[in-house]
């Protein structure tokens, strides 16, 4: 075996309440491909973090040839070596290529200003860029830069600080095939000139053609590794998944009423070479899975007409809805309660009550004055029947916990006529008890009638909440399952782009 | 809400007290009926630029679009003898249109406030110059307007007309910002555009409405400070109103970052101006100290009302913490973790039940 370069053993890392990491080892060989995988949330981005010096561990030793850190600096794992190419790529854009590979450690020109040396910097990159095949010179302006482009000056960056282990998160996320076939050689280069890589990848297919070791992340604990000649899709999704989900189901009162929401060939902006076709009935709760930034925000986000449809059609109840803006999609009862609550949802600083009417203010007017015994009404009607917890209406939304701020913002829907309603990750960040109002709530709504599409990268709550499950990949729908398929292994594997296996092959 | 009011009130009252004390002739009739009339000419535009700050805007135009309006609105009535109602309402909707075309360039075609008011500063100052050839524009010695310069520049039972026109028209726009659902649609548009238009909210159209109704009060002022002067020299007309107007709002209580203030507040901002440099007057300051004591004052008023407000925000989180203790930390903690650790950590909250 080749000569260990670093090696992290026993690496916990727990914030309060949440263990993000749990006794993890690993270990990088001079000049290998280490893949690392694991589903949304396993761990893989919080070890990297620790790896390069961002966050401290809690416990564990980190040991790069030889010497030992509890923690790291930054300045210290750049020092040993390590380098980051970013998922969001870090770059300046208003800079050139010579200067963002430099930045913070630029060349000095001599004399008494310490100017920098732009003519310096410039020639010592030329030769990296050579070396990596990059068709841009060292002042070019990165605004210029395509994504792939912009990923190898990262890398150029990695190799003028001498890089010996190179660390890339999801580095093909944005590229087209033969982009990433250019960094699969890239890596190759790079491993035969004695770089370490660290592969973090959902692209099983890369993880394949690159790796020559792939280590395995569940619930922030290594389960698992595999040797080259281990390696294939199965044993991979295997390892990932593996947790006994809870049973959070309840199933609707009633069948799926016909009618609902068709979405049909629909393009948005985010994948504009994929179209999107998927229904959802009234009174059936739809689990949107995939993998984040498979494109189900996305899909919403066009839905309620945030971002502009490129193409394809909306139906609701078989008649096509046009959804210019937000406007006409809550007036076709189509509302979103959307990811980031505290930015999309809520207006922070304004009261519960205000909040709760902000987008059906005009029904508590008349001539357009507030009528303000009917506002109270009706704000304190959903504080009732969400249970939001606060001492009075008038208190601003910036002070409830989470899980009340996303009850208000169901309330701004409730208190209206839903037909249609998405919700983007609408337990993220919300204690176990007001989790589970949510899912009740949901669960009422659909037997009403109401059309629930929720997205969920929370593999118990989609398996445990939806009545079927469509899973999303790179742009467009890669599956629909029914309840008798419903597993952590079928969802991953349409997730990650695989086809379903057959009944016979899985049960052999 | 009130509180600011309350304290901004109480600052006037006690400066104009200690004023008084000083040279009762503060405190004379004539000169508060002089004051009354000049907080009036500053107050009705300062209520636009309020609006505007509202938003999380700001209009530089004001000074440039009251010299343009200006020269037109006097051309108008001399050279060209048009009844004065039509001229009036020429001028109105001059300044509508303008608040309508800043208002368009900013939320339709994304521009910056600062840069389209900015522009607008310097395009209206000049076409006022290239129209008149920088000569001096007034009324000759005929009643071309006198009902309108009547009203404009009257009074009712001593009290200046301008005054009464700032009071019905701070009624007006009060119980549209604090009573009417579009007051609310601002408000939220200020403090979080992007949560206003997830809730249908037309943020753009709400926007830009605010400019428009800043133009049509400019409009007003434009005239109401022509019968002030009698007459409008464009290259000084109106000069620096526009910031005399930011001022009363910020000293009112309005944030350039949006979604704070109040009408009231606006009012008694134009009012604690005016004061203030009546009492540089008044005490025999040196006149040329005036803008510097406004400054003085402005910046010590809104550094008291930030430490005043994060006092109040601190003892809010205590109490708040206090009421739902259990709870809010549990869930404090784990948005720690996902700020922490973000794009690695969605599903972790799900994990532990």
């Amino acid at each position: 075996m080749a000569e260990t370069l670093l090696e992290l053993s026993g690496i916990s890392k727990t914030y309060p309440g949440v263990r993000a990491l749990d006794d993890v080892n690993l270990r990088v060989c001079r000049g290998e491909v280490l893949g690392l995988i694991g589903e949304n949330g396993a761990g893989k981005s919080t070890l990297m973090r620790v790896l390069a010096g961002v966050i401290a561990p809690s416990a564990g030793v980190i040991r790069i040839g030889g010497t030992e850190h509890a923690r790291m600096t930054v300045n210290e794992a750049t020092l040993a070596g390590i380098a980051f190419v970013h998922q969001e790529l870090n770059l300046f854009e208003n800079l050139d290529v010579a200067a963002n590979v430099f930045i913070g450690r630029e060349k000095l020109a001599g004399g008494p200003l310490k100017l920098v040396d732009n003519a310096e910097m410039r020639a010592r990159v030329t030769p990296l860029l050579e070396r990596l095949g990059a068709d841009f010179t060292p002042s070019t302006l990165v605004d210029n830069l395509s994504i792939a482009e912009r990923q190898m000056v990262e890398i150029a960056k990695a190799l003028s600080i001498d890089a010996r282990v190179i660390i890339m998160d999801e580095p093909t996320s944005s590229l087209t095939i033969s982009e990433t076939e250019r960094l699969l050689e890239v890596i190759a280069d790079l491993k035969a000139h004695g770089i370490s890589v660290i592969y973090i990848s959902h692209r099983l297919g890369e993880i394949m053609s690159c790796a020559d070791r792939v280590v395995v992340l569940r619930d922030g604990r290594t389960v698992g590794e595999l040797a080259r000649d281990e390696l294939s899709h199965a044993a991979m999704i295997r390892l990932m998944i593996g947790r006994d989900l809870k049973a959070l189901y309840t199933p609707p009162a009633h069948t799926p009423q016909p009618g609902g929401c068709d979405i049909a060939g629909v393009v948005t902006t985010a994948f504009p070479d994929r179209q999107i076709d998927l229904s959802v009935r009234r009174g059936e709760i739809l689990g949107l899975a995939g993998l984040v930034g498979a494109g189900r925000t996305s899909l919403a986000r066009a839905v309620f007409g945030i971002d502009p449809l490129l193409g394809g059609e909306i139906r609701i109840d078989n008649a096509p809805v046009g959804v210019a803006s937000p406007r006409d999609a809550i007036r076709q009862g189509i509302y979103l309660v959307p990811e980031d609550r505290k930015k999309s949802g809520l207006v922070l600083e304004l009261p519960i009550r205000e909040n709760v009417t902000l987008a059906s203010l005009l029904d508590y007017a008349r001539m357009w004055l507030v009528n303000g015994s009917a506002e109270r009404k009706i704000a304190k009607d959903q504080a009732r029947r969400l249970s939001i917890k606060a001492p009075s209406i008038d208190i601003e939304a910036v002070t409830l916990s989470g899980g009340n701020q996303q009850k208000v913002v169901l309330g701004k829907w409730l208190s209206m006529q839903p037909r249609v309603m998405f919700f983007d990750e609408p337990t993220r960040g919300i204690d176990v008890g007001a989790k589970s109002e949510i899912y009740a709530l949901m669960r009422s709504l659909a037997d009403q009638g109401v059309a629930i599409v929720m997205i969920s990268s929370d593999m118990e709550e989609v398996i445990g909440v939806s009545d079927r499950v469509a899973v999303m990949h790179e742009g467009s729908v890669s599956g629909v399952l029914e309840r008798d398929q419903f597993s952590e292994y079928n969802v991953l594997r349409l997730a990650v782009g695989q086809a379903l296996e057959t009944m016979e092959a899985a049960a052999s | 809400m009130m509180k600011k009011e309350l304290g901004l009130f109480l600052l006037l009252a006690v400066i104009s007290a200690v004023t008084g004390a000083i040279n009762p002739a503060f405190l004379s009739f004539v000169n508060l009926l002089n004051m009354a009339n000049l907080i009036g000419l500053f107050g009705v535009f300062a209520l636009g630029e309020g609006l505007v700050i509202i938003t999380g805007g700001i209009d530089l135009s004001l000074g440039s679009m009251f010299a343009l309006l200006g020269v037109v609105f006097i051309d108008l009535l001399t050279t060209y003898q048009v009844p004065w109602p039509f001229a009036l309402l020429l001028v109105l909707m001059g300044g509508l249109a303008l608040g309508g075309i800043q208002g368009f360039l900013i939320t339709r075609l994304k521009m910056q406030p600062f840069i389209v008011t900015l522009c607008g500063l310097l395009i209206y100052r000049g076409a006022a110059r290239y129209y008149t050839s920088d000569s001096t524009r007034g009324f000759g010695y005929g009643d071309e307007a006198s009902t309108l310069s009547n009203i404009a520049s009257g009074n009712v039972a001593g009290i200046p007309n301008t005054f009464i026109f700032l009071i019905i028209l701070a009624v007006i726009l009060g119980v549209l910002l604090h009573r009417s659902v579009y007051g609310r649609w601002l408000y939220a548009v200020g403090k979080n555009e992007e949560a206003a238009r997830f809730s249908g909210i037309r943020t753009n159209l709400v926007i830009a409405t605010a400019y428009v109704i800043s133009g049509g009060l400019a409009g007003v002022s434009t005239v109401l400070f022509v019968f002030y002067t009698n007459s409008v020299s464009p290259s000084s007309f109106g000069n620096f109103y526009e910031l005399y107007a930011i001022a009363a709002a910020v000293l009112g209580g309005c944030s350039l970052r949006g979604g704070e203030g109040s009408i009231l507040g606006i009012v008694l901002g134009t009012a604690l101006l005016q004061v203030l440099q009546n009492l540089v007057n008044i005490l025999g300051i040196p006149n040329s100290l005036n803008f510097a004591v406004m400054g003085t004052v402005i910046l010590i008023g809104v550094l008291a009302d930030q430490q005043l407000q994060a006092r109040r925000r601190r003892k809010a989180a205590l109490a708040g913490l206090a009421r739902t203790a259990p709870k809010s930390k549990e869930n404090t903690r784990l948005q720690n973790a996902s700020a922490h650790g973000a794009a690695a950590l969605p599903t972790t909250t799900g994990d532990q039940a």
